[in-house]
């Protein structure tokens, strides 16, 4: 499939191409792509002036860029201390069993990706799975296959 | 804010005065009842949301959206209770609440008055009801000074927040006090840095103002990167303006005219509320040049984070708005001296800024009245893990930790034991039970081997193994570690190493001996404070659990039973109850059994998943 690199041109100009913006520009660039692609990074860097190496080093430093691409649908499981003392590795655990996969890794049919996050911030109510933005308060291994099959069907 | 609502500029110091009054006087004169639900991030995740709208529907169907206030508030701070409603003007609490609640809720209480048995908070102690807030002993050793108003105000709309008071510190510093003077006040007021190393506010202050520059800035730290601390989220969602007040008058204190919230980008809430309050203060004139024809200018931006614990410190944080990889540098020069685009700068973190506008209003006496000798004011903790109450607790400095976990937290749930308290992030420590009876200040947890910390305060009981605590904080930090100072980046790694073997059952006890002189080598000589503290969980679970690290090594056995390749699962056959539950949910098919007679578990076939334990209703299944 061919990338539409306007979009990333678009973020690159509404920052006036700042080097300053350089990780707001590709949290933006992440929102559209739902990654970070090769060619946007290229783009970037020329734009920005910057080189390519120090652009691929800020986008491999933070861990919300990702340099592969995601699934359909993003699994994040947190792993906050609150949600770790109440099972948050089961979980995490019980997810990787059912798609097959690892955290960090997407199934090849691109359907999932699973990630991990080191605290969300609502320890209150953990452990915490987030699918597709929407926040799973207090799981259990049993709910793992009930927050997964609605996806499933879409 | 509703859209209807017209913002016009002021352009005088007279005219927020004036602002100030009549929103204050709608406010009192205004006796609707008032519904105010918690809706912050964790209240809608358990479905707060869908009971707003339950809530305007109900009283759109009964004519009543004019004669009822519906408040869409931040978090009340009462996690576990979540969703639920405060009423006013009675104080009424109802606890988690369902949707479909919202309509009994209108025509019993609001229309008739009575107070509704089956929502109140049933104290699990003494089996009593409450019916308000002030009632509930969660509530009752606080002193919410920071968060109080968080059940009070829309935090999308300035003119609530100015209803209460709000803006009234900025307009009477910038109408009566010098900026040395403000300066003066905040030091007399003792308040320290809330996001952990707890350094002077006022000094810090001090220092900047000194800096001669044309340039200088302000930043807040809203990176909350210490996984079980939440406060910062919950005072950015739900009363963003208290933030933003308090750094309008650091910036006029050490003469700033830009000012930056780094915020974590896994706070989608918070930021959204934060850029929602940026711009209605803009629009107001609160921000921008000239604020109120004082001739002072300043403006505010959001820098969102992306996921990275380092830039909480001040350096990295800084070079993370630079544009650049989040490492941080040497200091001196402190940010103070030498900070964003190496201009003076002031980084204090968002519970010190919420401070502020209280100091101002209420005077750094009174401030230092409450607390220690050396720690003045509250602290918000966010009181989390294995506990009845979680939930975010604002108390004086110098309470016990006791009064924390068991008179404000309620005690451990399910009738265990309390093993130890975990405060302070992957940079603090675990503190046992003869610690309970600690007053809790800067000074005195850093002495137990812990540190104050952003506030994160994580209780454990006895199914939580401190070993295992330990490994988890170092694969935490090794992966968090940014790799600049080898110290770090190895010595993370390699103690991170050592624990695992422990709880692999391949340790042996000279392991012990060396994770002590490792971790001596990693805190004296790593850079920055990531690394300078990162063996505390180490070293205080050594220090205070040594016998779980001896239990591993000698016995080969995780007293907690948490350690995977240490224990195994059974089925206890007198409490079998034969209800094939189990069996039902063992990925494996590694228990057999038929109705009603007892189960049978291959160890053979066990992953170690532990469903089988969650599903077990009947406490059969042991793990050892």
């Amino acid at each position: 499939m061919e990338l539409n690199l306007s979009l990333a041109q678009e973020v690159i100009d509404k920052y006036k191409g700042q080097k300053k913006a350089l990780i707001a520009i590709l949290q933006e660039i992440q929102e559209i792509y739902h990654y970070l692609p090769e060619e946007a990074l290229r783009l970037v860097s020329k734009k920005l002036g910057l080189p390519l190496i120090d652009v691929v080093s800020v986008a491999t430093f933070y861990r919300a860029f990702s340099l592969k691409p995601r699934g359909r649908h993003l699994i994040t499981v947190c792993l906050g201390t609150a949600c770790h003392v109440r099972g948050g590795p089961k979980i995490l655990e019980e997810f990787e069993r059912q798609l097959g996969i690892k955290a960090g890794e997407t199934t090849p049919d691109n359907q999932f990706t699973l990630e991990t996050v080191n605290c969300l911030g609502c320890c209150a109510i953990g452990p915490v799975v987030v699918a597709d933005g929407n926040y799973h308060a207090q799981t259990t291994i049993r709910k793992v296959s009930r927050i997964l099959k609605p996806l499933k069907k879409e | 804010m509703s859209p209807k609502k017209r913002v016009k500029k002021l352009r005088h110091l007279s005219e927020l005065e004036s602002l100030i009054n009549q929103e204050k006087e709608k406010r009192q004169k205004d006796n609707r009842p008032l519904i105010s639900i918690s809706s912050g991030t964790c209240g809608r995740a358990r479905g707060s949301d869908k009971l707003a709208e339950a809530f305007k529907k109900a009283l759109r169907q009964q004519n009543l959206q004019d004669k009822v206030i519906l408040k869409v508030t931040g978090c009340h701070g009462f996690c576990e209770a979540e969703p639920n409603v405060v009423i006013y003007p009675e104080s009424f609490f109802y606890q988690k609440l369902e949707p479909r609640d919202a309509i009994e809720i209108i025509n019993r209480t609001i229309l008739k008055g009575e107070i509704i048995d089956d929502f109140l908070y049933l104290d699990p102690v003494t089996g009593e009801k409450a019916t308000k807030e002030a009632d509930i002993p969660f509530y009752k050793k606080q002193k919410r000074l920071v968060l109080g108003d968080n059940p009070l105000v829309d935090p999308t709309d300035i003119f609530d927040y100015l209803s209460l008071g709000g803006y009234s510190s900025l307009l009477k510093v910038l109408s009566s006090f010098k900026s040395e003077e403000v300066i003066e006040t905040i030091k007399k007021s003792g308040l320290r840095g809330r996001g952990g190393a707890g350094f002077p506010t006022g000094k810090k202050w001090e220092f900047a103002r000194a800096q001669k520059s044309d340039v200088k800035y302000i930043i807040c730290n809203a990176d909350e990167g210490d996984p079980g601390a939440y406060m910062d989220r919950s005072l950015l969602e739900g009363n963003p303006h208290r933030v933003i007040e308090g750094m309008i008058i650091g910036a006029y204190a050490i003469g700033a005219e830009e000012g930056y919230i780094y915020v974590r980008d896994e706070y989608p809430l918070a930021v959204q509320h934060v850029s929602i309050a940026i711009d209605q203060a803009r629009q107001l004139g609160l921000l921008g040049k000239n604020i109120l024809g004082t001739g002072f200018n300043f403006d505010l931006h959001i820098a969102k984070g992306a996921g990275a614990f380092v830039c909480g410190e001040e350096t990295a944080l800084i070079a993370s708005i630079e544009g650049r990889v989040g490492e941080p540098r040497q200091r001196p020069p402190f940010p103070a001296v030498k900070g964003l685009w190496g201009k003076p700068t002031v980084i204090n973190n968002v519970e010190t800024w919420g401070n502020v506008p209280i100091i101002i209003e209420k005077g750094a006496d009174w401030y230092a009245s409450i607390g220690t000798n050396g720690s003045k004011g509250t602290k918000i903790f966010s009181l989390v893990g294995k506990i009845n109450n979680t939930g975010l607790v604002e108390v004086p400095m110098g309470i016990t930790l006791r009064e924390i976990i068991f008179d404000i937290g309620g005690g451990i749930p399910g009738g265990r034991k309390f093993k130890a308290v975990q405060t302070g992030g992957p940079s603090g420590g675990c503190l046992p039970e003869k610690l309970l009876d600690l007053p809790i200040d800067y000074e005195s947890l850093t002495q137990a081997g812990s540190i104050m910390g952003s506030g994160g305060m994580i209780v454990m009981d006895d199914r939580t193994c401190m070993v295992d605590v330990a490994r988890y904080f170092l694969n935490f930090l090794r992966d968090e570690s940014c790799g600049k100072c080898i110290s770090c980046r190895e010595g993370t790694q390699r103690l991170w190493e050592i624990v695992t073997e422990i709880t692999e059952g391949k340790g042996t006890m000279e392991h012990l001996a060396l994770l002590e002189e490792l971790a001596i080598a990693v805190k004296e000589a790593s850079l920055c404070g990531l690394g300078q503290t990162a063996p505390n969980p180490v070293l205080s679970t050594l220090r205070y659990f040594r016998d779980e690290y001896e239990a591993h090594i000698k016995d080969k056995r995780c007293p907690a039973g948490v350690c995977k390749p240490l224990i195994r699962y059974s089925i206890l056959a007198e409490k079998c109850t034969g209800c094939l539950a189990c069996l039902r949910v063992c990925p494996q098919g590694a228990i057999s059994g038929e109705l009603k007679k007892v189960h049978v578990l291959d160890e053979s076939k066990c992953i170690k998943c532990g469903a089988c334990f969650e599903a077990c209703q009947f406490g059969a299944i042991l793990i050892e």
